[in-house]
């Protein structure tokens, strides 16, 4: 039950520090998306964010920083075994999931539904 | 036309600020921590159903998240996620199932401009700068990283 209490609090807070960014500066949900997937490679390249995924489970893989700590990892994964040449593989690689499968739902929603009001 | 002064224009900012309603920060911040926090314990409990099946934490992960994203982008076709995000904020946007809806939404709102300039292009309105940010950003650590001799992903460096 313990990783449901973490993935919660840690996801949670996150999010809470987004809203603050949302709320206190001029940016919009779009930039403050940009903001924290860009934050969330730095943490990686830094080191810091793996640590709070092995903490965090889902807490810390849901959230949007995330894709830029994935992306990362993917890339110096590929660097191990391939050179700097994996600089232009293993990041897609690594967000395969994420972005195949938003495209995909995502056109299949906007194909098969109406929009509303 | 007269020219406002720099002055003027400052006190008319003001002067207009006293008649907005202060932004509720906490109350956003409460209701993004609850949302949020929903949204990353059902990614949890995703997770551990996948690895259940079985499948190393590292083979569960993009599984799971697939159908958080498949949840979103669904939620947003029968107009739900607009209201969890207007209630979640940050809280419903930050989650991948957020940015499911990012990709969804847009390319809903324009799909009588057609299949390829309404849905194909509308789909990356959102989605768009955040994987190209995303991406430039981890190119730019990992070359850093292999600049400064630092191979290998975990620790510090």
């Amino acid at each position: 039950m313990s990783s449901y209490a973490v993935a919660f609090v840690v996801g949670g807070l996150m999010c809470v520090l987004a809203q603050l960014v949302l709320d206190l500066t001029r940016l919009t949900a779009a930039h403050v998306m940009v903001l924290f997937v860009v934050l969330g490679a730095v943490a990686g390249g830094l080191g810091l964010y793996q640590p709070l995924v092995e903490f965090a489970g889902a807490g810390a893989m849901v959230p949007l920083p995330s894709f830029g700590n994935a992306v990362f990892q993917g890339i110096m994964e590929d660097v191990d075994t391939r050179g700097f040449i994996a600089v232009f593989t293993g990041g897609l690689t690594a967000a395969a999931w994420g972005i195949t499968s938003a495209i995909l739902f995502g056109w299949l929603v906007a194909a098969l539904f109406n929009p509303k009001g | 036309m007269v020219q406002a002064s720099r002055e003027q224009a400052r006190r008319y900012q003001a002067f207009v600020r006293q008649y907005h309603p202060p932004r509720p920060v906490l109350r956003n911040c409460v209701l993004a921590f609850l949302v949020g926090g929903t949204i990353c314990a059902i990614g949890q409990g995703l997770l551990n159903l996948f690895m259940v099946q079985g499948l190393p934490l590292k083979e569960a992960t993009g599984p799971a998240l697939a159908v958080l994203v498949a949840m979103g982008a669904l939620l947003t076709g029968l107009g739900v996620y607009d209201d969890i995000g207007r209630i979640g904020g940050m809280g419903a946007a930050l989650p991948i199932s957020g940015f499911a809806n990012a990709i969804t939404a847009p390319a809903l709102e324009f799909k009588r401009e057609g299949y390829v300039f309404g849905i194909g292009q509308r789909l990356f309105q959102i989605a768009g700068p955040v994987v190209v940010y995303g991406m430039v950003a981890a190119v730019a650590m990992a070359t850093i990283r292999i600049v400064l001799g630092l191979t290998g992903t975990g620790g510090a460096p």
